[in-house]
């Protein structure tokens, strides 16, 4: 389909559908019409609001300085879309290229953008998770209930979880002046993340704010009153905590299910593509009509290993989505990789977060810059002997020099001296990541037949 | 490239237009004569300096031998003041500057900028209503009557000198400019020993001031930097005085600069100035377009390595001497298409002309405002006016670059 004209005719009059209308789905519709798409365009979002965006509903939304309705995603321009909002995608049809809707109803495709993100990992006990004052934060709608639970003053709030959001949850509620338990099951908050060298630096902002944190805790049991409001939180280590809002914030589910069987290479790990964003189906060939964005897509890094690493950062959701779009309407030769050095910011008890490469990665970390006493420093990661990640506290303004030194794939430690190095920045600590040999959720693919030609595989997804 | 390159930079028969030799310089984005400063003028090299953590703004970090054809006969101002936070390193530097914007600036004073929107216009108006009563239409000095006194007097405002003292304020302020640009034909003993006594008297006269404003604060700068009781603690005295001549100095020269580098553009590109006279909301993007197009801080002179690094191919030893040109990294053609045309529309516009990085323009935002105000104002109240010499005559000094005059005749001036 490349020396025929037919890319000019699908430029011109080709049907292109975007699953998922949230940032990663609007960045890259707006880019397919910045680059001369005069076709159809159809928007499917399960939500019934046009693109807003998430991370002021931990923020701004939280404290109430921002109705949940005016997180409305600025346009960048007119995409003259066929706008099908609140009404889930519920099926993908490959070889005919249809997507099926909830309503029933069928559309169909020239090319597909997958862009269905992910939604809050919801509180395993179904019964639990229904009682009243229970919460999960990841759309509008959660943070208009939350909120509006918040400015009623609770008496307590037990946030499960100290990762960003849950961190952010925490700040947020104490902002308020609000008493809140943060229950982690790591040994400090943002672990996964970070690391426990800078762990616990948070767990400090946690305690010096009045957060009443508890790590290496579970909740084991959260139990109602006769009314079916929450009331008590039954924790791992035998006590009770009485809390009349819990916010489970438990990391976040990629929206596949509506794939299963299609035939895609899409499981709760995300949708596996290549770097220029096409989708895999699950033989592992690249498809050449089906491509992914955001934090739904899970795609090689040249610069970490050629891992299938999936970010859930707005950053890379734009990016991505612009690769995507431009690569959907390119020849193969035109078209892109996507080499976004993942990024990622977090506004929590007064501190600025920010981030570059895979910290996660490291298993040494410097502190190069300032120092954790004072909550103002920059972090270095370094793996296998290179510069691999790097975090600043309330110090942005140095992240671009490190991520150069990522790009770069620059010795670790770092041979240099820089301004502001103090005594703790003279050697390397171990990063203190949690055991990775966690069990993970993925799905399993079997093989079965003897010659090439019977060979198949077949996909079971995980269960949760 | 000549040899000599930096020194014709130099040379003030280049101060009127040193954009040809910048383009030349550009060519070898790292400079080095072999004695002189690293000299870099190429946009992502000197974004990349400033952002770069190995490079330090404190002096003390240079090699003694690093020779440096900006240094002042006579070395460092002779001053007992510890220094500002323009030639510190972190952790001292941020925190003098966190203590500084806390009265500042977001997110603890988000509105002190905006606040003095209202004493600008008065200024500005009082400022053109003078020139128009002075009744002299066939010959005005712009500079003189208008982008000189204007900041002085903000800063008056801004750190709360009493009305009646800045008559005093604007005599000291003249000295100490006038020192940052030497006259070839003056007595250089002469100039030393008054622009020594102004630094003694503005010194005197500050330090007596804050100790009032310690005692009874009015809410202005210089009360809240004195009584300031942050995170960060409060600043001693002397802390509060380097602050202050700091403001006083980096805040003033600057923007006189901006504003007459702006309307002397303006009179180059007449259309441009009509439409701002028709639409003054213009004036945000256009004052972007100048600090692009002409910088008042021309280049970054107090810049040194912490470690042996590599610019562009180029091995730079620790301790070494850096100059950052912004005005040629503004002119960059692989940054900026067109790069020589003054666009007031151009969108991509991330120019270096407030720096960038922990460095970047404390007074940005008051800056920003007084420029947009000044050159909307003159545009919509000068009745068609035009240079008397073109290029007019400027200062010596090739790094706060501005004209030193700015002779221009009006029809009239309306109310």
């Amino acid at each position: 389909m490349t020396v025929d004209g037919s890319l000019e005719r699908l430029k011109r009059e080709g049907r292109i559908v975007v699953v998922g209308a949230s940032l990663a789905g609007l960045r890259a519709a707006e880019t397919m019409r910045e680059k001369g798409f005069t076709g159809s365009l159809t928007m499917i979002g399960d939500e019934p609001y046009e693109p807003y965006d998430r991370p002021p509903l931990s923020k701004q939304v939280l404290l109430g300085r921002a109705g949940p309705e005016r997180t409305a995603l600025p346009r960048r321009r007119d995409i003259e879309a066929a706008w099908r909002l609140g009404v889930p995608a519920t099926g993908l049809d490959m070889a005919a290229r249809r997507v099926r809707l909830a309503d029933g109803d069928e559309v169909e495709y020239d090319r597909l953008l997958i862009a269905t993100g992910v939604r809050a990992r919801p509180w395993p006990q179904a019964d639990e998770a229904a009682l009243d004052g229970v919460f999960v934060l990841r759309t509008r709608d959660d943070a208009a209930a939350l909120e509006q639970k918040l400015a009623a003053g609770p008496g307590r709030v037990l946030v499960i979880g100290a990762g960003f959001t849950g961190s952010e949850i925490a700040s947020a509620c104490r902002e308020r002046g609000l008493p809140v338990t943060v229950a982690e099951r790591g040994a400090a908050p943002l672990v996964g993340a970070l690391g426990g060298v800078v762990g616990e630096v948070a767990a400090e902002m946690h305690r010096e704010h009045g957060v009443d944190l508890r790590t290496g805790i579970m909740v084991t049991r959260l139990e109602g009153d006769a009314t079916g409001r929450v009331r008590v939180a039954h924790l791992s280590d035998g006590t009770t905590l009485e809390a009349d809002v819990v916010v489970v914030s438990l990391g976040a589910m990629r929206n596949t299910e509506w794939l299963a069987g299609s035939g895609l290479g899409a499981g709760p790990r995300g949708i596996a593509c290549d770097a220029g964003c096409r989708a895999f189906d699950i033989r592992g060939i690249v498809t050449d009509d089906i491509y992914v964005a955001g934090d739904v897509a899970r795609s090689p890094h040249a610069l970490f290993g050629y891992q299938f690493l999936s970010l859930e950062h707005w950053g890379n959701a734009v990016a991505q989505a612009e690769t995507a779009a431009h690569n959907m309407l390119s020849e193969s030769a035109d078209r892109r990789p996507h080499l976004w050095v993942p990024a990622f910011w977090s506004s929590q008890f007064g501190v600025n977060i920010k981030s570059v490469g895979v910290p996660s990665m490291g298993t040494e970390i410097l502190i190069a810059q300032g120092s954790r006493d004072e909550r103002r420093f920059t972090g270095v990661y370094g793996y296998q002997g290179r510069v691999i990640g790097a975090v600043t506290f309330d110090q942005s303004r140095w992240l671009q020099f490190y991520e150069r030194l990522i790009e770069e794939t620059a010795p670790f430690p770092p041979t240099f001296t820089t301004v502001d190095r103090r005594p703790e920045g003279n050697r390397p600590m171990p990063a203190d990541f949690p055991d990775p040999s966690v069990p993970t959720h993925g799905p399993t693919i079997t093989l079965s037949g003897y010659s090439p030609a019977d060979r198949r595989m077949t996909f079971t997804p995980a269960h949760h | 490239m000549t040899q000599d390159i930096l020194r014709q930079i130099l040379d003030y028969s280049n101060r009127a237009d040193p954009y040809p030799l910048y383009k030349e310089l550009r060519r070898t984005p790292v400079y080095h004569d072999g004695s002189g400063p690293f000299v870099v003028s190429t946009y992502y090299e000197i974004q990349a300096l400033l952002h770069d953590p190995r490079i330090s703004s404190d002096a003390r970090n240079l090699a003694s031998n690093a020779a440096d054809p900006l240094a002042e006969p006579g070395g460092e101002e002779e001053t007992v003041l510890p220094p500002s936070f323009l030639k510190l390193d972190p952790p001292e530097h941020d925190r003098l500057r966190r203590m500084t914007n806390r009265p500042f600036g977001p997110p603890h004073s988000p509105h002190r900028v905006h606040d003095m929107r209202g004493d600008l216009h008065e200024i500005v108006k009082g400022l053109i209503d003078r020139i128009a009563e002075n009744g002299n239409a066939e010959r005005i000095d712009l500079v003189e009557e208008f982008s000189y006194p204007f900041p002085v007097t903000v800063i008056c405002r801004l750190l709360g000198v009493p009305p009646e003292d800045e008559a005093r304020f604007h005599v000291w302020a003249d000295t100490l400019a006038a020192s940052l640009d030497p006259d070839p034909d003056a007595d250089p003993k002469e100039r030393e020993r008054r622009t020594h006594d102004s630094r003694m008297e503005l010194g005197m006269y500050l330090s007596g001031l804050i100790e009032e404003r310690r005692k009874n604060p009015t809410g202005d700068m210089l009360s809240e930097l004195a009584t300031g009781n942050g995170p960060d603690g409060t600043m001693t005295t002397m802390e509060v005085l380097s602050t202050a001549a700091l403001l006083l100095i980096a805040g003033h020269e600057t923007t006189v600069n901006l504003i007459t580098n702006g309307m002397l553009t303006l009179l180059r590109f007449p259309e441009v100035l009509d439409r701002l006279r028709e639409e003054p909301e213009l004036s945000v993007n256009l004052v972007e377009e100048l600090l692009r197009y002409e910088p008042p801080v021309q280049l970054v002179p107090q810049r040194s390595t912490l470690a042996d690094i590599e610019v562009a191919g180029v091995s730079i030893p620790k301790g070494a001497s850096l100059w950052l040109v912004l005005a040629a990294g503004n002119r960059d053609p692989l940054r900026f298409e067109d790069p020589d045309r003054f666009d007031p529309d151009r969108e991509d516009i991330q120019h270096l002309g407030l720096g960038s990085g922990i460095h970047s323009c404390f007074g940005a935002p008051l800056a920003r405002q007084e420029a947009q105000l000044a050159l909307s104002e003159l545009a919509r109240r000068l009745e068609n006016p035009r240079l008397l010499a073109d290029p007019p005559p400027y200062r010596q000094n090739a790094v706060l670059r501005g004209p030193r005059h700015l002779p221009i005749a009006v029809d009239g001036i309306r109310p």
